[in-house]
């Protein structure tokens, strides 16, 4: 591969992939396509925020990554590596060390009837970290301090009702942490959390990211929070990736419509009330089942043109680092 | 209606308990507030701090194992707490109706919208051909086709639905609506769309609305007046913008300070150390000082009482004692 070297800077990068799902009795012949075309890479060191509105593609897509959803077509790039070429069916053990996943709902992924020290200790055993229990102990101790959970022996020993929203989502991290990562996939991890515990997990994410160089796409729906520790942003709608980039810069100057209408939306007070900023539509998202050419955001936006109801259009850099997919934008350009 | 400034709603030392087997949760603790007539109030706290449970009070329809143990809540001068059965089935929906959080489970999934709209009329006196009239005014009125009257409630989206909740919820007329978390379940971008509407209805149809939230933000936005709950107190009340420019209570700080902007310069933000307490034992004296930072000796002994800082702004923090 020539474009090795190029691909070795990025610790994952995603090229066109898809992911179709069949619906409709008897298996049908009809798809949703629930993702559709999505390109992004991750540095190391680096955090990506997938940013949509529900039924745009961000866990899809993510789940895809962390193999835990069979890819439609596409290419996953982990270290310069192309997965699915290596390891077409089923992702190994080295590849679920290296790339981790956090769940959504802290109170759905630990189980009930075990101790947090067996949540912790599980990935340690699996993938052969520890020699021995004195050294497991340690470890799990030592991960509890490292997500901030004091005293840590006596998290340890506790049940997952016995804690809290937050700390559970921090004992989902330091599972995630055990088994020394170098990508986290996390799926909106703060939004079942009281909101003034969010600032608290993200901060950590900020941390680990600063102090491990570990990498992160973190999903949301929320802007604010997708700029507050994203170092990139890439909006998502209806299946597709619109627009990304450097995150100051999509907060700055939004270049596709449906990113200038989703900012619009965001409640924000500092900024004074903002009823008319910029483009207004109406209308919701559209099917994904079997979907018309062009661009899936044609049927609400407000600058439509004649040819968005026929073509997608590819990429259009706007500035350094900064590229919609939007006719209003000269893809030569 | 009510030239003399009496409030709509005036409630004063509502308690609300719930007896569990673990012991009394006092989940609303003595809470004061009134409510004018076009005001939208808003109520803000996090899970578990009580606000919800002020809404289901308010209109009697809290269950066992919540008990009211004490206050009243005056609405144009009458004691909701003390009325029996057959007033408060004509005081709920005509004078206060409420609007869920999730659309799905308000409504009935095997019932078309037409017959959950007009049952409510009906059920209140209304004849069938004015219902039948009104509620197609009402569809016309939160923006959704009347043709969409004949559909069950999954044929519609999320907005939708919620839209016709709202228009449920409106069917009657009442002087005031409470609305709890009506928008938490949807996409920031329908979100901005019924806000927009609901505002919108307000001015055409001057209801007042109690809006129960946990985002600020939002709250800061939609209403006039707002105050600030944690585990089962009100620890700040002001009007909205002052309580966004000028918020005292090291707790509203907190809040504040955990919602991340979309504009202006990038801040670190710390949020709140801690967690929201448990309620079956809460802790002593200021139910927020494990998790402050400018706890004082005192806090953890006596519990603040309510301080006036001007006509309208008050708190109950000891930092603020004279």
């Amino acid at each position: 591969m020539e474009t090795n070297s190029l691909q070795n800077k990025n610790l994952l990068e995603v090229r066109g992939l898809c992911k179709e799902f069949p619906v409709g009795v008897f298996g049908g012949n009809r798809l949703v396509h629930a993702v559709e075309d999505a390109n992004f890479s991750v540095k190391r060191g680096q955090v990506v925020a997938l940013v949509g509105e529900s039924g745009s593609g961000k866990t899809t897509t993510l789940r895809m990554i962390a193999r835990l959803l069979p890819v439609t077509h596409g290419e996953i790039y982990f270290k310069g590596i192309d997965m699915l070429l290596v390891e077409p069916r089923q992702a190994s053990l080295d590849y679920r060390r290296q790339v981790q996943y956090i769940f959504q709902d802290p109170f759905a992924s630990l189980n009930a009837v075990h101790t947090i020290e067996h949540h912790l200790a599980r990935p340690l055993l699996i993938h052969k970290l520890t020699h021995s229990n004195q050294e497991t102990r340690e470890r799990v101790c030592d991960l509890l301090e490292t997500v901030e959970l004091k005293p840590a022996e006596m998290i340890a020993s506790r049940y997952p009702h016995q804690l809290s929203g937050g700390q559970r989502q921090r004992v989902a991290i330091a599972r995630a942490l055990a088994v020394d990562p170098e990508l986290i996939l996390a799926d909106e991890p703060i939004s079942m959390l009281d909101v003034s515990i969010r600032m608290g997990v993200l901060n950590l994410i900020q941390r680990l990211k600063e102090e491990r160089g570990i990498s992160f796409v973190y999903i949301t729906h929320d802007l604010a929070s997708a700029r507050y520790i994203g170092d990139e942003i890439m909006v998502m709608y209806a299946g597709h990736m619109v627009e990304g980039g450097n995150s100051e810069a999509i907060m700055k100057e939004p270049a596709h419509p449906y990113t200038q209408l989703l900012l619009s939306a965001v409640p924000d007070p500092r900024a004074g009330l903002h009823t008319d900023r910029n483009a207004k539509a109406r209308g919701e998202v559209p099917s994904l089942i079997d979907p018309p050419p062009g661009c899936p955001f044609a049927a609400r936006c407000p600058r439509v043109l004649k040819i968005c109801h026929q073509v997608m259009p590819r990429p259009a850099r706007v500035s350094e680092g900064h590229w919609v997919r939007c006719n209003l934008f000269d893809p030569k350009g | 209606m009510n030239p003399s400034n009496e409030p709509l709603l005036d409630v004063r030392d509502l308690s609300v308990r719930y007896l569990t087997a673990r012991g009394q949760v006092r989940a609303v603790d003595k809470v004061s507030f009134n409510v004018q007539p076009g005001e939208v109030v808003g109520l803000a706290g996090e899970s578990g701090s009580g606000k919800s449970t002020i809404a289901h009070a308010l209109l009697r329809i809290l269950h066992p194992p919540a008990v009211i143990t004490g206050g009243q809540a005056l609405f144009e001068g009458r004691d909701i707490m003390a009325m029996d059965d057959p007033e408060l089935e004509a005081f709920r929906w005509s004078k206060i109706s409420i609007v869920f959080q999730s659309a799905m489970n308000a409504l009935n999934p095997v019932m078309k919208i037409r017959d959950q709209i007009t049952d409510v009329m009906l059920h209140h006196g209304v004849d069938k051909s004015e219902a039948a009239q009104r509620a197609v005014d009402l569809f016309d009125l939160v923006g959704i086709e009347p043709a969409r009257l004949d559909a069950y409630p999954h044929q519609l989206s999320g907005g939708m639905r919620q839209r016709a909740v709202i228009a449920i919820a409106l069917a009657l007329k009442p002087p005031m609506l409470i609305m709890d978390e009506p928008t938490t379940a949807l996409d920031v971008v329908v979100q901005k769309d019924i806000l927009e509407q609901i505002t919108e209805l307000r001015k055409k149809l001057g209801f007042s609305i109690l809006f129960i939230t946990h985002d600020l933000s939002l709250l800061v936005e939609i209403s006039t007046h707002i105050s600030i709950m944690y585990a089962g107190d009100i620890v700040e009340k002001a009007p909205a913008r002052e309580l966004f420019e000028n918020p005292k209570h090291p707790y509203t700080l907190g809040l504040m300070n955990s919602f991340p902007s979309i504009s202006g310069a990038k801040q670190k933000l710390v949020g709140i150390p801690g967690s929201p307490p448990d309620l079956v034992a809460p802790p002593s004296g200021c139910k927020f000082h494990p998790r402050c930072a400018k706890a004082m000796p005192v806090c953890s002994q006596i519990a603040p009482v309510n301080r006036q800082l001007s006509a309208d702004h008050s708190v109950a923090c000891h930092l603020f004692d004279k």
